[in-house]
């Protein structure tokens, strides 16, 4: 599609109602804190369309969940985090330095080098912040404020982390790769740096990413490269990544060992045990999740008359086995239908067909299971950094 | 930018009651509430992020909560806020921004 149509269509799904969190009122009685809806105001970064910004500096901008109608989240709608100011980096000057006590050797790779050595793979994944949902929190927890769109899906294309990580050779003593991206944090403040447990490195899923969607990747969004650890949340998918050290003891910088924490056991095993305290476990994996795209959660449908739900639903990687979609309050379930898998790390869209016969509120509720067996949870569980929210969504709609 | 424009209508036609704006807004468009530290506030807090940080972070923090973040931002951000005005800071937030405040969070 090219990008005027799109826009056309885009600004066709705002007419029905763009679906802000906060502005509307939902049956879960969720809502953002009234200073994150307040200064939450659309706003296009250069080359981004209107996104919601949650902050100016840096950077932390939202997707419109209208724009998860798509498969695959446009380039120019996919949200925007950052914990410091954005790298400008010319493609030319870029290079990637693997190093450290668990390779046999270092390495250093340009743009061209990285790409012409390595074998070029690509996969469609959820890139999805940890602190999504974080404002739905209650009570509330410091933190940006983010609604329902700090995620977007895209293919990414690039060459397998362990490819390179092999081509350096790897010691019997490797125990973490830890990445690191070309921004420079504000006076003292620790740097963003982020470990990956060897086996996850070696998943051969996990990339060197430089493209989304058949793109090169937005500098909003890495350029020129950015890691892809799929199912995983985006904290570990460096952006514009120019340093990999592989290490043979646990990196103990704040954004591992102190940022990104969750209590122990609250949400599973990590499957990162070389981080894992007495206390708490760093977050990893994505949890079971769905969301409702269309129609926006307090939308008007006519009476007697036909309207196809559509949503989303995804996970870390299981894969999404069926969806539920319930009418009388959790009562009665019924699954709604799946479209084309995309690829297990792929969200799946679904639709569900109902015929409002009476006029009021309608509550509709999702819910998503994955193949792992797990399914979403019933009531927030509450932690305190803001993470993991997979609360089964509740939405009304008004028949009339 | 045509395009923008009916963005933005249509999301009044919509109804929605949204603080919307034309593109090219700043951080110099936010208004923190008038009161004694809001210099300290412009100052020290802005030199690494813009102010939405406080509104967004409002009104739920009390003031054990914004001591909290203040204090992250000096001890582990490095934001280099005289001790003597760690009490201003935090006293200013939680006024104009804190959990039982009644000022608007966004004058």
């Amino acid at each position: 599609m090219d990008r005027r149509r799109f826009l056309l269509k885009s600004s066709g799904a705002l007419a029905g109602g763009l679906l802000l969190p906060g502005v509307f009122s939902s049956a879960s009685g969720e809502s953002l804190p009234a200073g994150a809806v307040e200064s939450g105001i659309l706003d296009a970064l250069p080359g981004k369309l209107p996104l919601i910004k949650r902050s100016f500096r840096p950077p932390n901008y939202e997707t419109p969940v209208s724009y998860y109608r798509h498969a695959f989240t446009p380039n120019d709608a996919f949200y925007v985090r950052w914990h410091v100011g954005v790298p400008e980096i010319a493609r030319a000057d870029w290079k990637l330095r693997i190093s450290g006590p668990g390779v046999k050797s270092e390495r250093e790779f340009t743009y061209e080098t990285l790409r012409r050595k390595f074998k070029m793979t690509e996969v469609a994944a959820v890139n999805q912040c940890s602190g999504n949902r974080r404002g739905l929190f209650s009570p509330h927890v410091p933190g940006v404020q983010w609604g329902y769109g700090a995620m977007g899906n895209a293919v990414w294309r690039g060459v397998r982390l362990k490819d390179v990580l092999e081509d350096a050779g790897l010691s019997a003593t490797a125990l973490e790769v830890v990445g690191n991206g070309a921004e420079s944090p504000a006076l003292t403040a620790p740097d963003f740096v982020k470990s990956l447990p060897m086996w996850k490195a070696l998943d051969p899923d996990t990339l060197i990413a430089f493209e989304m969607n058949g793109e090169p990747l937005p500098k909003w969004n890495g350029f020129p490269a950015r890691l892809v650890v799929p199912g995983w949340t985006a904290t570990y998918w460096i952006k514009s990544v120019v340093e990999l050290t592989v290490s043979d003891k646990p990196f103990d910088g704040f954004w591992m060992k102190t940022a990104y924490r969750v209590p122990k056991g609250m949400f599973g095993s990590s499957g990162f045990e070389s981080q894992d305290t007495e206390q708490n476990s760093p977050i990893t994996a994505i949890k079971v999740n769905s969301l409702v795209v269309d129609p926006a959660p307090g939308a008007v449908l006519a009476r007697g008359r036909r309207a196809e739900v559509l949503g989303i639903a995804w996970d870390g990687g299981s894969g999404v086995r069926n969806v539920e979609v319930s009418l009388d309050g959790g009562a009665n379930w019924r699954d709604a239908k799946l479209g084309r898998d995309l690829g297990r790390y792929s969200w799946r869209q679904w639709q569900f067909a109902i015929k409002p016969e009476q006029a009021g509120t309608m509550t509709l509720m999702a819910r998503a299971h994955a193949r792992d067996g797990s399914t979403q949870v019933d009531a927030l569980v509450f932690n305190p950094a803001g993470y993991h929210h997979n609360v089964v969504q509740k939405v009304d709609y008004h028949v009339a | 930018m045509l395009l923008r424009k009916a963005v933005c209508a249509a999301i009044l036609v919509a109804g929605t009651v949204l603080p919307l704006l034309a593109s090219g807004a700043d951080e110099t468009s936010l208004r923190l509430a008038d009161g004694a530290g809001l210099d300290r506030v412009q100052s020290y807090c802005s030199m690494c992020h813009s102010l939405d940080y406080i509104l967004m972070n409002s009104p739920f923090q009390d003031k054990a909560g914004w001591e909290k973040t203040v204090n992250k931002m000096v001890k582990v951000m490095g934001a280099p806020l005289p001790a003597e005005d760690v009490a201003t800071v935090v006293g200013y937030l939680d006024s104009h921004y804190g959990k039982d405040s009644s000022a608007p969070a966004n004058p």
